[in-house]
């Protein structure tokens, strides 16, 4: 979770509230990625504790009165985070991989259906947020962004579907692979 | 009682029973379609997906009575294609149901405004009666200037609005559509999906797109799976069964 360098990143801008760290995370990630303040705090401490940011005024006080700033050493790790390029970590493990790879250890046929069905349903949700996306209005800019991201990899989804259905297809009409030995079938 | 049989008022734009479409014999036989049923209503976007081979273009040539069925039905607009003869489908493909496809098939040698023309005027309409229609056509699809211009003169995306236009002028019910963006970058692309789909919330008209594309398939209001001839499923059935509720 990069919530961390979320965090970093709006205290670049200068010192801020708990509470105020919350809302504007949320803001600038168009609503798809609610906080809440208690993990805002957990947070904030262990980036106090890894030096990277610290308390100003209010430090005496309750929590929500501390304003909180952004050290040299936090300028420097939210610098090398926005030049650290995606890597293998973690590996691409998602549900619908899963399903189809399980699918397939059942037998092709059981793999088809399975595709067709994810697929029907991944459209139905990519027409969803089609339709979404064309009655945004102008000011939720951050929205928009999110629901491209969100478009996008459905279609994504959807291509790598269609591809597994090709291949299925043509293996079934190679004359399928062998189902699998299973426990259950023994 | 009446001495002629007019079709139903609710009858569907395009309706399917079971029907099977059968090329080669023997041996060689394929079957194209192999027990399609399906019904699109008026004003309905269905976008029709599926592997090669699946039977998409076929479902489309026997939606515009181009080709018969081996067995079962196939209703246009009311009308039963197979008993159709020659002249019928003759009218029913310039008057009923219209064609775009990836290829656009425009006359070089006749203007904007003559191309949309074009199917009217064949059809015994008076030009002057065809070029008003045409003009209505043109603007459904936006375009409204320099319809004296040839179809070189205009962008890519424009021809294919062009296109779009020849296939709806006479106020046709149905618009089939096959792969008609595949000579398009993805943005004009968008623009004439976009397109498509307002044709049947502004003017009715039924649209069928094949396309392998999900990106344009969701645009639809309903998109249908084919694989080996037949239907495997369908959005319409899904959001029944998922209880994703109506998203229109």
């Amino acid at each position: 979770m990069a919530v961390r360098e979320g965090l970093l990143a709006l205290l670049d801008e200068g010192p801020r509230y708990g509470y105020q760290l919350k809302t504007e995370f949320e803001a600038a990630t168009g609503g798809v990625w609610p906080l809440n303040v208690g993990q805002v705090y957990t947070t904030l401490d262990r980036l106090e504790r890894d030096g990277l940011v610290e308390v100003r005024g209010g430090a005496e006080g309750a929590q929500s009165q501390k304003t909180y700033a952004i050290t040299t050493d936090g300028v420097a790790a939210l610098g090398a985070w926005w030049e650290a390029v995606p890597s293998d970590d973690p590996p691409p493990r998602d549900e619908l991989m899963l399903k189809v790879l399980m699918a397939i250890e059942r037998g092709d046929d059981h793999a088809l259906k399975v595709v067709t069905n994810q697929r029907t349903v991944l459209l139905s949700l990519l027409q969803a947020k089609r339709r979404e996306r064309r009655v945004m209005s102008d000011d939720s800019f951050a929205s928009k962004l999110v629901t491209d991201a969100l478009i996008l990899r459905a279609e994504a989804d959807l291509r790598w579907l269609d591809s597994c259905e090709e291949q299925l297809q043509t293996r079934l009409r190679a004359g399928g692979t062998t189902r699998p030995t299973r426990k259950a079938d023994r | 009682m009446t001495a002629h049989t007019l079709p139903a008022p609710n009858h569907a734009a395009v309706e399917f029973f079971d029907v099977v479409k059968r090329y080669g014999s023997g041996s060689t036989e394929v079957r194209a379609l192999n027990g399609v049923s399906l019904r699109i209503e008026p004003g309905e976007f269905v976008a029709i997906m599926g592997p090669s081979g699946c039977g998409k273009s076929t479902l489309l040539h026997l939606a515009g009575g181009m080709e018969d069925p081996s067995a079962g039905r196939v209703y246009v607009a009311g009308r039963d294609v197979a008993d159709m003869d020659v002249t019928d489908r003759a009218a029913l493909r310039r008057r009923e149901v219209g064609y775009v496809f990836q290829r656009l098939n425009l006359l070089a040698s006749l203007t904007a405004l003559e191309n949309v023309s074009l199917p009217l005027e064949l059809e015994g309409v008076g030009v002057r009666q065809a070029r008003a229609e045409a003009r209505e056509a043109l603007a459904a699809v936006g375009l409204d200037h320099h319809l004296d211009r040839f179809p070189d003169d205009f962008s890519g995306g424009q021809q294919q609005r062009i296109a779009i236009a020849r296939s709806i002028v006479g106020r046709r019910g149905v618009l089939l559509a096959d792969e008609p963006t595949g000579s398009l970058d993805t943005a004009t692309s968008d623009a004439v999906i976009e397109l498509l789909a307002e044709l049947p919330v502004r003017h009715g008209t039924a649209v069928v797109l094949v396309t392998h594309e999900p990106r344009f398939a969701s645009w639809a209001d309903r998109v249908v799976f084919l694989r080996d001839g037949r239907v495997v499923d369908d959005t319409a059935r899904t959001v029944a069964r998922s209880g994703l509720g109506a998203v229109s």
